[in-house]
């Protein structure tokens, strides 16, 4: 029973970026939203709405189930910015992070966002193996 | 009403990503924990959203336009590069270290700790770094 709640979130989250391309034309990667909402604010009114929908969605659903939010990572600030400048950095290089290449790249078949995917999976799951029983971090 | 639509979308989008667990950090770091105690949950996350995008996306865009504008904006990049692979490298360093993508960053900024701020700023300063290198 502990699939039903994420299958669900994920067909969700697949059903919103459908929406975005039958109605808007656009890929729903959110790095990409985020950057050009800033760099390209003049032309973004959709982008600034569905981020502020990104933010209310959360609230929706954990006033609405009574499901408690999530805590926090428990990690020092320091490794927040550390990760979250690498998550910035690398999403912009690589253009895409796990919506643009993983929920739509892969949605469109595009050998470019298999290999995107593929390679963030090995890194992400790399660092947790480092993080957690190299270094002994964590869990 | 294009705003409209957007405000809806990423509504729902963020619905799934609190429904799901991936604003829990924890979990998605459980769930990279490949080769300690695995906590396969998520894989039913990206599984359940690429089923609906898999199928319907072929459809949609056999389309002529999008209903609300008048062209699809999709990317053109085909090949696989150095920049591809050495981004998605650092972005899944970054990810595993912390367990945000930008998706939940972002959505999890709806918990007014102040985690997620501090991230999604860092990442912010990233997003600009990338930028300015760039030139």
């Amino acid at each position: 029973m502990s699939y039903l709640l994420p299958l669900a979130g994920g067909i969700l989250i697949g059903l919103a970026a459908l929406v975005m391309l039958l109605f808007l034309g656009r890929i729903t990667g959110i790095s990409s939203i985020v950057w050009s909402a800033l760099s390209d604010a003049a032309t973004s009114a959709w982008r600034w709405a569905f981020l502020a929908g990104l933010i209310v969605g959360p609230l929706a659903f954990h006033a609405l189930s009574g499901q408690a939010a999530p805590a926090p990572n428990p990690s020092p600030w320091w490794l927040a910015v550390m990760a979250g400048v690498l998550v910035g950095y690398g999403t912009r290089l690589g253009s895409g992070c796990t919506s643009g290449h993983g929920v739509c790249g892969l949605g469109r078949l595009s050998m470019r966002s298999l290999a995107a995917t593929l390679t963030f999976m090995a890194t992400g799951i790399g660092t947790v193996y480092v993080l957690r029983h190299v270094l002994g971090a964590g869990a | 009403m294009n705003a409209l639509v957007a405000l809806i979308a990423g509504t729902v989008f963020g619905i799934g990503l609190a429904m799901s667990g991936m604003t829990d950090t924890a979990k998605v770091q459980g769930f990279l924990d490949l080769f300690g105690t695995w906590v396969p949950d998520l894989a039913f996350v990206m599984g359940g959203a690429v089923l609906v995008t898999a199928i319907a996306f072929r459809f949609v865009l056999k389309r002529r336009a999008p209903l609300l504008v008048g062209q699809f904006h999709l990317p053109t990049a085909r090949h696989i590069d150095g920049r591809l692979l050495t981004g998605s490298a650092l972005f899944g360093i970054g990810w595993g270290l912390y367990g945000y993508c930008p998706g939940p960053a972002v959505a999890a900024l709806a918990y007014l700790d102040w985690q997620p701020l501090v991230f999604v700023l860092s990442m912010l300063v990233g997003m600009g770094l990338r930028q300015i290198t760039a030139r």
